[in-house]
Order: structure tokens, then sequence, then C-alpha cells
């Protein structure tokens, strides 16, 4: 589903972050990317969603290079992927419930499914009490949880988490993590990019492990280990 | 499609709403400038009404001596036409005609009436009413072909030494107020440029995160400008209507005081009879930069 070809990301001439990384997630995987703070997981997922461009190698979606294909492409992939970003990326000026209706309403969807749906989603994360607040109105815990909300409310094929649970207590992060493992269940595929050593090895499914710009492991069933 | 453009409107609605501050900043700055464009017009307005009234001021009047033939005063108006052709109007009134007019200017002066009748015969004199076209040049070529050609003889009087002061005065007028207008101009182009620089600016501020966002989760470039686009027709209509409520009310206000000093003229009456031109000239001005600015912002934004 998506493959990496020898791709390396350079930032600037110091900043080498990825270097010659080849690797394949199919459909349905579950696949934890680990690593030390600043090797390049958040990296990683912007290429995926081509908010970023392989300095050299490519990426393919379904087969589609991102490289050679046109922005309406790039941005009906990024419709396809639920992503929630480590820094949220949640609409300032929109309420928590509008933050959910948009990406749905980006998809064209109707108002009535909208109306069904936006509830429903904001319900199961547990912001129902606070769908009329502004993101700056929510807490940490609580604007990432929206983050969530809105990256599972159309339900897509491929959820990238990037560190979704980075602020979240015991409790929540039990929550999000068992959420990613249903829909994963249903035959969705995800990437967790986290470096929370519990939450993987309580997983028991592949992880890819991240230093110095290389893999140096990627097995099934992995273990946090750096 | 329609689904969507409906959203688009409501987010445009939504948007200038949440940001009452910065809705009120632009359209006050886009109403000062679409003021001072309609100051403009009007400006024009009021230059084009003086250099119609000069074109009719510059008119020479020579009066023949008692008893010239009619063909030799028809004569010397075809000279003049020929030494002078692009002259606007040469009009031969005869001794007859004047008399008429000035009987039918002062029918109801019984005292004229009756002093003329003492007079007897028509104490008039045959002219030619030369109207040159508002060039001084040429009014001093007639000037100068009627004192100096053989046929000078003719002519018992010229009749514009007193004029030439009043002419040459409203001349340094006009001149004065098309360098006052240029000038104007000049600021209000700055004034405009600067009005969608701050408008980009306090756009840019506030949505670059916002532009990014929608463009990662994948909205189409049409989603992500059309709500800007609408906010800047919002902005413009809203201008527009302020604007040209406070024209007539200028117009009407100032009408009087105008009319002082610019006699037959009609401020309140040139805003009513070109009201659909101020229309067209606030509703474009107001639009076309609420609209080409958010262009520009987001245009900026959305390369990723
Ligand atoms: N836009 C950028 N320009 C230059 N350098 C960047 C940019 N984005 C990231 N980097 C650098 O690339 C490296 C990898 O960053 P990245 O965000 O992918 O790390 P990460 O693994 O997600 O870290 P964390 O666990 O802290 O989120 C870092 O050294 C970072 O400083
Ligand atoms: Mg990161």
């Amino acid at each position: 589903m998506i493959k990496f070809n020898n791709v390396t990301k350079i930032y600037s001439q110091s900043t080498v972050v990825l270097q010659d990384i080849s690797f394949e997630i199919k459909e349905g995987e579950f696949v934890s990317v680990v690593g030390k703070s600043g090797v390049g997981k958040t990296t990683l997922t912007r290429l995926i969603l081509g908010l970023e461009a392989p300095t050299s190698g490519e990426i393919y979606f379904k087969g589609e290079n991102l490289n050679t294909a046109d922005p309406a492409k790039i941005q009906e992939i990024r419709r396809k992927i639920g992503c929630i970003y480590q820094d949220y990326k949640l609409l300032p000026k929109k309420t928590v419930y509008e933050n959910v209706a948009y990406i749905m309403q980006v998809e064209g969807k109707e108002n009535e499914e909208i109306d069904r749906e936006v509830p429903k989603v904001l319900e199961i994360i547990g912001l129902g009490g606070k769908i009329n607040n502004f993101p700056d109105q929510l807490s940490g815990g609580e604007k990432q949880r929206l983050a969530i909300a809105r990256a599972l409310v159309n339900n897509p094929e491929i959820i990238i988490a990037d560190e979704p649970t980075g602020n979240l207590d015991p409790y929540n992060t039990y929550e999000v993590i068992s959420l990613l493992q249903k829909i994963n269940k249903a035959g969705k595929t995800i990437i967790l990019a986290t470096h929370d050593r519990e939450i993987i090895n309580k997983l028991g499914k592949r992880v890819v492990t991240l230093e110095n710009g290389k893999i140096i492991r990627d097995e099934q069933a992995g273990k946090f280990i750096i | 499609m329609k689904n969507n453009t409906k959203r688009i409107i409501g987010f445009a609605i939504n948007d200038f709403n949440r940001n009452k501050g910065i809705s009120i900043a632009t359209i006050f700055v886009l109403t000062i400038t679409i003021m001072l464009v309609t100051g403009l017009f009007f400006f024009q307005g009021i230059a084009g009404y003086l250099t119609a009234q000069i074109q009719n001021k510059i008119d020479i009047t020579a009066y023949f001596v008692d008893g010239t033939q009619e063909q030799d005063i028809l004569n010397v108006k075809d000279e003049i036409i020929k030494m002078s052709p692009n002259i606007k109007n040469v009009e031969y009134v005869s001794k007859d005609q004047a008399l008429a007019t000035f009987s039918a200017k002062h029918k109801d002066d019984a005292v004229l009436g009756q002093a003329l009748q003492e007079v007897g015969n028509n104490p008039f004199l045959p002219s030619l009413n030369i109207t040159t076209n508002s060039d001084p040049a040429q009014y001093a070529q007639v000037a100068n072909i009627l004192q100096t050609s053989d046929f000078s003889k003719l002519i018992d009087k010229v009749d514009y030494s007193q004029k030439k002061d009043t002419i040459e005065e409203i001349y340094s007028i006009t001149s004065n107020i098309t360098i006052f207008g240029i000038i104007l101009g000049i600021i209000l182009i700055l004034v405009a440029i600067l009005v969608v620089f701050n408008t980009i600016k306090l756009a840019i501020e506030n949505s670059k995160e916002e532009i990014n966002t929608m463009k990662t989760v994948g909205a189409s470039n049409q989603f992500i400008r059309g709500p800007f686009i609408i906010q800047g027709v919002i902005y413009g209509i809203i201008s527009f209507v302020i604007c040209f409520l406070l024209s007539g009310i200028f117009a009407l206000i100032l009408s009087s005081k105008v009319e002082v000093i610019l006699p037959g003229f009609s401020l309140f009456g040139f805003f009513l009879t070109n009201w659909w031109i101020f229309v067209l000239i606030q509703l474009g001005f107001g639009i076309g930069v609420g609209v080409i600015s958010a262009l520009i912002v987001v245009k900026k934004h959305l390369e990723i």
C-alpha cells in the first residue's frame, strides 16, 4: 500500500534525517515507528502525506509515485488518510464540532451524514460536552482527542497517528490505543509513531525502529528496544 | 457542487463574524479608499463643468460701424473662418436681431422700453459673435485678425478686453485644480496600495496556519480559497453601501456651498444624474480590491 524506495531526506546540508530507506507497509497492517526524539518519525509521516518531498528516492501510495503525482491527486490521497498530527493542526477559528465536520465537508459528504457522524465520534472520544468550544478553549489532552476524532470521522483506509497519546493520561492512552486496535481489526491500516515503550510492548505488532537516519530493526511482533 | 458553494459561503460568513476586528478594520480602510476614488470622480465632474463654462465664455464680439453692408460683414466672417479654421463658431447678429433680442430680454422694463422709443431709430450695431475653442492662443489670434486686417476699418469696437482677465484667471484656476487633482490622485493610489497591503498582511497573520492545515487534510484549493474570496466580496459590498450613502449625503449637504462658488453647478444633481457610475466605480473598486487581496494572500499559502 505504501512503499519507500531508497528514500533520503535532507533538510539542509547539516540535517540528514532519513538515509536511503526502503520498506513497505501492507494493507491492514499495524505498524509502529519508533526512535529517539528528532530521529525523523514525523518527517516520515509527512513524506507519506506529500507534505515534504524526498531529497532522493521514491514513495508510492497504492502504486502512485508521489514525486510525479499532480496536486489534485496528492489532495485526494490526503483525504484518504486520517492523520493525527503531533501538533494537532486544528482549525483555530472553528469550533470542536466544525473542526470535525470540516473533514467531512472536504470529502463532500452530505449534511445529514455529517450531522449524524460528528456527534457520534465526539461522544466516543469524550468531547460530547465541548462541541461549541474553540480549540484554544481546550486542554492539551482535549485538543489531542479532537485531533483523533478528526482523523477517525471519515472512516479512512489508513490512519497515521503521530504521537497520539503524548498529552493523555494513562486511562485515555489505553482508550485511544484500543480504539486504534479495534479500527485495525476492522481491516484498516495503522501507522503509529511513538516513543512510548509501554504501548509498543503491549501491542505486539510490527515495529520499525529508526536510528541515525536508518532502519535498524523491522520486526513483526517487535519490542521497543533502543 | 451546490453543497460546496453553500458551505464556502457559510464558512465566509462565519469567519467574517468571528473576526469582527479585522472585518471592521478592512471595511474601514476600504471605505476610505473608495471615498477617495469617489472624490476624484466628483472632482472630474466639477472640472468638466468648469471647462464647459470656459468654452462658452471665451468669445469675442466685434461691433461694426453703423451702416456697414451685410455682405461686407459676412465676408469678414468668412475671412475669420478661413484664417482660423478650427474656430468653434462665428455668428452674425444684424441690427434688427440685436434690437429684437434686447427688447425680448427687457420687455418687462417699461423705462427702458420708453427710452428706446424716444431714441426713435435702432441704436444697435450689427456684430459678429465669435466663440473660440477655449484655447487662449486661438483667442489671441482672432483678436489680432480683427485689429490688423484690411477690414478693421469697418469695425467700430471689439468687446474682449474686459473678459480677457477673467478668462486668464479661470485658466489659472483650472490648471491649479488639475495639478491638485494629480497630487490627490497620487496620494489616492498610494493609499490604495497601502490598503491592499494592509489587508493582505492582516489576513496572512491570521490565516497562515489555517490554510496550511486545510491543505494537509486534503481540502481542494477551491475549497480553501473560496471563503476568503467571498469574504473579499462581502467587504467590498459593505464598503460600497457605506460609500454610496456617504457620497449622497455629502453631495446633498455640500451642494448649496458649491453652488455659491460655481453658480449653476449642482453637486447633488451631478450625483443623481451619474448615480449608476457611482455604483459602478464604488462597487467595482470595493469588490476588486477585496477579492484581489484575498487571492494574493491565499495563493501565497497554497503553495505547499
Ligand atoms: N522543516 C524542517 N526544516 C529543517 N529541519 C527540520 C524540519 N523539520 C524537522 N527538521 C529536523 O529533522 C529532524 C527530524 O525531525 P522529526 O520531527 O521528523 O523528528 P521526530 O522523530 O518526529 O521527533 P519527535 O519524537 O520529537 O517528534 C530533526 O532534527 C528536526 O530538527
Ligand atoms: Mg515527531
